[in-house]
């Protein structure tokens, strides 16, 4: 046996220790993969029905996620496309592929730069036709992009609920983004006014409840300025008409 | 069997990892703002620290001193990404607010340091109990973090409720900056003053003296 620091025996060794961990590193990767990948969809259906305000105790996310629906929309024309698989159609990555997304130039005012040209939307199907639309929005707040979802009730006007997934806005001020008090505000404000133009505004300072435009306002968060700007900025973008209001025009038309 | 109880409990306060070593500060800033993160992160950490000592000890005879570092990082590596995986697909919640941080693992200071320091020259037994050991002496200054933090940062403790904040109706105001990194910081001062208080020992002598100001010299 040669000693410990001969070559032969430093590349022995090196080569041993290199496949033993390989194998047991990928033999990891591999059979976990399904459980991790159970778990990213779970993860994901829990912040669409969250959001949508339809997360209740006692029933499993995926029993719960059943009436819902996956469409995909094509963000030009506003109308339902097939052109994406949406089993593994990934929004995110798309939204950072030239080909697969649009540069949004001066219309870009949530700032993300560019938008995905298909983007997935969730149907809650009820009795009758469409109960809720969940549509996923995302913007910059102060330090970060948040993601999130927003729920419009069957008028396609009223919102049902609105929650972020992902943020890095400071805790206590931005972050209260994700308070429930705050979230609840959202409940029942009309995106659209009376001539249909996009409305819902975040304020800097509380809503004067007793003015008729309150329908469309939301308190501001006190110490985080910025980010209910940057909520503010991101929802008049994806209620917009970069956003998704051809699209809800066309599903009240009937002609999605 | 003094000699197992000193290699297990030696390093919790005696030769504590972040207190007297000064390792491993840059995940005890990260992860601590919540208790039941930190909890599985020091998890994680001890169980990498046990087994990259043992399998270091295991195969000392055989490493060759120009590549040590390298045979000790392969293992540590491997380890993390195991952990990783396994925490991916158990607790993805958690493993999604640790972000990056299992993967510093790797990087972390306290590992390597224990596999270079020790487990390359003491059997595998005493090498694993020694990786617990130092697991269990980042812990412990990693829980008592977030226990304040947490506490006091948003009433909280492992998410339920002990003092109710001012925001959701109560009487307790926040204090927010125990939620940002660097209260971290001022905690891990206090502790390590505590601790040397307690300890006496553990008081470094000083690098140098400052000298008074010389009096009688003119200009």
């Amino acid at each position: 046996m040669a000693s410990n620091d001969s070559t032969s025996k430093t590349i022995i060794v090196a080569l041993a220790l290199c496949i033993v961990c390989s194998v047991i590193v990928s033999t990891a990767a591999v059979m976990l993969r399904p459980a991790q990948q159970a778990n990213k969809d779970l993860d994901r259906k829990t912040n669409i029905l969250a959001a949508a305000g339809l997360l209740k105790e006692g029933l499993t996310v995926e029993e719960q996620f059943a009436g819902v629906t996956t469409r995909a929309v094509d963000m030009a024309t506003g109308k339902f496309t097939d052109s994406v698989d949406l089993a593994t159609y990934d929004q995110r990555k798309a939204s950072k592929d030239p080909a697969l997304s649009d540069d949004l130039g001066d219309a870009d005012i949530a700032k993300i730069g560019r938008r995905a040209k298909v983007s997935l939307v969730y149907i809650v199907q009820g009795d009758s036709g469409i109960d809720k639309v969940i549509l996923p929005i995302k913007g910059y707040g102060l330090w970060s992009t948040l993601y999130g979802f927003v729920a419009l009730e069957s008028d396609l006007n009223t919102v049902a609920g609105l929650g972020f997934y992902e943020h890095a806005e400071t805790p206590g001020l931005g972050g209260e983004v994700d308070n429930p008090v705050w979230k609840a505000k959202w409940i029942g404000k009309k995106s659209y006014d009376a001539d249909n133009q996009q409305a819902l505004t975040v304020l800097k300072g509380s809503v004067d409840s007793s003015r008729p435009e309150a329908i469309h306002q939301i308190d501001g968060l006190s110490g985080a300025t910025l980010t209910a700007k940057g909520v503010d900025n991101l929802i008049k973008f994806w209620m917009g008409k970069d956003g998704f209001a051809p699209f809800l025009a066309n599903l009240r038309a009937g002609e999605a | 069997m003094s000699s197992t109880k000193d290699v297990l409990f030696k390093p919790v306060f005696d030769n504590n990892p972040i207190a007297l070593q000064i390792l491993g500060i840059c995940s005890a800033l990260a992860v601590t703002s919540s208790l039941q993160v930190s909890f599985v992160m020091c998890l994680a950490l001890t169980v990498v620290c046990a087994f990259s000592n043992l399998f270091v000890s295991l195969i000392r005879a055989h490493i060759p001193g120009s590549i040590r570092i390298i045979v000790q990082m392969t293992i540590i590596a491997s380890l993390v990404i195991v952990v990783d995986q396994i925490l991916k697909a158990v607790a993805y919640d958690i493993s999604k607010q640790l972000s990056v941080f299992v993967g510093l693992i790797i990087t972390n200071c306290i590992v390597m340091g224990r596999a270079e320091a020790y487990a390359m020259k003491n059997p595998p037994a005493a090498s694993f109990l020694d990786g617990i050991g130092n697991g269990l002496g980042y812990s412990i200054v990693l829980l008592v973090l977030a226990f304040i933090r947490e506490l006091f940062g948003t009433g909280k403790l492992f998410g339920f409720e002990i003092l109710s904040v001012v925001n959701d109706g109560g009487w307790y105001v926040p204090n927010g900056m125990l939620l940002l990194p660097p209260s971290a910081f001022f905690l891990i001062g206090l502790f390590i003053w505590a601790l040397r208080v307690w300890k006496k020992d553990q008081v470094e002598a000083p690098d140098f003296k400052i000298a008074p100001n010389s009096s009688g010299e003119t200009v």
